[in-house]
């Protein structure tokens, strides 16, 4: 497993190398540059400017000393930040992301796969309409309609919790975030979970287990649900990586530092170094979590086989 | 006092089509330790009556009549009350043995769960005694393949792993539906062997539901034949061989390829379909493919009439011997 494990992480080195090739020129395609501000710098300052981040140089050569850079583990400075290096501004973006998208994570799991397994029992009776019916709504209503209503309902109107900030890190400050991040996951792991485990309740090994004489929570917890969250983790493994590298909108409703607001401010900054180190990050997490969902599976199902 | 008793069984099953009637009035028993055979062709509504014997009726279907299992009443009691019966007292194993196991579940665990459930049992002991069964059923080497997933095993050893997980508790009667079908010819028989084998060591009665007479006649006592959700003939298994007194039983017994048979002569076919179980007429389910048919075969169903010492047909026709 583990040269399994290896040989896919080499086998992605081409990949990264494409996704940072493109949009290391697409980023210099854009109108205007990281100096370009409203009231243009005197010509010899931005020369200089210029001149100490190679801009100046022809582009391929911009990337040849950028690649080189990278392999030496040097995501270079920042261009709008000029005190920070861009790995200084993720070191600190990071963990946030990695917090608050690993409990939303988690949230989808748990509540998702306990919410879908209990409708699919259920099947067409009210209570599996219902959990269906708001799931629907979950995945329907867009996250910058969703966090405002939440921060209008439980921080405005009954005072539960705070709007918004950051509040050092405060365990209060982070649910309304986490919830608000969660919900559309919550929602389509339970409309997953309902419907493999439907599928996974009329197969053969499931009537073995209740001719068996299985109380049902065995029957469900033991027999069913294994092969019936197979899809879910094919679906968890990309959503992760997404979540947990940032999600600009509910970062920035709730002021949240993380990730997802550096990407976007970067591009609008046009921080090309920043949105270089983000862009990298998240293919990198994309790749290792494609990857997990693979080993995962091969931990769920015994006839999966690396070799 | 039978072990299980069936009285008017009746099993509907309500599709996007209508309600499809797959078991009318179906009426048995089986004494301790008796082998009986379950005959009829695919459609026939055989396995639906044990799937509510064993309450594993799918969503859409329900059954209603008597079942009484000792002096229980199995259907209608709650399934946590079901649970301690079946797999404990009343064990059943299935058709495919490629998919009736759990592929994500080592054999161990599969096998150790019911002894855990119904008797309380130790982790060890419970290993101990699935171990013990399944050398019993011949599976070679099983201690060091307990620990296997069923995919390591082929479809014999895992049907031998079925009987074994249904014989654990040790149950008064174990329903085998069709248990060698899926099997190739030479494992088929081996099959046979060990639930004969174990029938007689055990004392353990056996519903044996096969669409082959074959299957039937080797290790059944006595037998039952389905036709469109009926029972339509039952007797002794010698009896049904040898004297068989329902145009369907003759057609299914002349259709079986025979060892002294002529090399030309053609292989004799029950001619038609069965019929479609959502419109089935007022008469006889069987007079449209009956060779001996009447007029009132059609509008008059036959009901279930003793013919001589334990020996019923649904029938209106008296036949020759």
């Amino acid at each position: 497993m583990l040269a399994y494990a290896v040989r896919r992480l080499f086998g992605a080195i081409p990949t990264i190398f494409v996704i940072i090739a493109i949009s290391f020129f697409m980023i210099r395609l854009a109108p205007g540059g990281p100096f370009s501000l409203e009231r243009p710098l005197p010509a010899n300052i931005m020369r200089n400017l210029e001149a100490i981040y190679h801009l100046d140089k022809p582009l391929m050569v911009q990337f040849w000393i950028y690649l080189q850079n990278l392999v030496q583990g040097n995501l270079g400075p920042s261009m709008v930040y000029r005190d920070l290096s861009v790995a200084e501004i993720i070191g600190s973006g990071l963990p946030v992301s990695i917090q608050f998208g690993g409990a939303a994570i988690l949230l989808a799991l748990v509540v998702g796969g306990v919410l879908g397994s209990y409708a699919a029992l259920k099947q067409n009776q009210m209570s599996d309409y219902s959990v269906m019916a708001i799931a629907m709504v979950g995945i329907t209503i867009p996250n910058f309609v969703m966090a405002p209503l939440l921060q209008l309902i439980l921080g405005v109107e009954l005072g539960w919790l705070p709007v918004g900030g950051w509040g050092e890190g405060a365990f209060r400050n982070k649910v309304l975030p986490v919830i608000a991040l969660a919900l559309p996951q919550v929602a389509v792991v339970a409309r997953l979970t309902r419907g493999s485990m439907i599928e996974v309740l009329r197969t053969n090994p499931i009537r073995t287990a209740r001719a068996k004489g299985l109380p049902e929570r065995i029957v469900i917890g033991r027999h069913a649900l294994r092969a019936a969250l197979l899809p879910v983790v094919s679906y968890l493994g990309p959503a992760a990586a997404a979540l947990l590298t940032g999600s600009v909108v509910i970062e920035t409703i709730f002021g949240v530092p993380g990730v997802g607001r550096l990407f976007v401010q970067g591009a609008l900054n046009r921080d090309y170094t920043l949105v270089m180190g983000t862009v990298i990050l998240i293919a990198c997490f994309i790749v290792i979590f494609n990857l997990l969902v693979d080993l995962i599976y091969g931990v769920l199902d015994p006839k999966v086989r690396y070799d | 006092m039978s072990l299980l008793a069936v009285e008017n069984l009746e099993v509907r099953f309500d599709t996007a089509d209508g309600e499809v009637c797959a078991v009318n009035d179906v009426s048995f028993s089986v004494e301790p330790g008796e082998t009986l055979g379950i005959v009829g062709e695919s459609g026939s509504g055989k396995s639906q009556v044990f799937f509510a014997v064993m309450g594993l009726l799918a969503a859409n279907g329900r059954a209603r009549g008597k079942v009484r299992f000792r002096d229980t009443d199995l259907l209608g009691m709650p399934v946590s009350q079901l649970n301690t019966i079946r797999g404990a007292h009343l064990s059943m194993i299935f058709q495919d043995p490629m998919t009736s196991l759990n592929p994500y579940l080592r054999v161990s665990k599969q096998m150790t769960e019911v002894l855990v459930q119904h008797q309380h049992k130790s982790e060890q002991d419970a290993r101990r005694i699935a171990i013990e069964l399944l050398e019993r059923v011949q599976i070679p080497e099983a201690a060091r393949r307990f620990d296997q997933y069923p995919h390591e095993f082929s479809g014999g050893m895992r049907q031998r792993v079925m009987i074994a997980m249904a014989l654990l508790c040790q149950p008064d009667l174990l329903i085998a539906d069709e248990p060698t079908t899926a099997l190739d010819v030479t494992v088929q028989a081996q099959i046979l062997d060990l639930l004969a084998q174990l029938r007689d060591t055990l004392n353990t009665a056996i519903i044996l539901i096969s669409h082959d007479f074959g299957v039937v006649a080797g290790l059944c006592e006595r037998v039952a034949v389905m036709y469109a959700g009926r029972i339509v003939e039952t007797a002794p298994v010698r009896e049904i061989f040898y004297r068989p007194q329902h145009p369907y039983t003759r057609g299914l017994l002349q259709s079986l390829p025979r060892l002294d048979a002529d090399d030309h002569q053609e292989l004799p076919t029950i001619p038609g379909q069965p019929p479609n179980l959502q419109s089935l007429g007022e008469g006889c389910a069987f007079s449209e493919r009956c060779p001996l048919v009447q007029p009132h075969c059609l509008t008059d169903r036959p009901l279930l009439r003793q013919i001589a010492e334990d020996h019923s047909k649904a029938c209106h026709r008296d036949l020759a011997a």
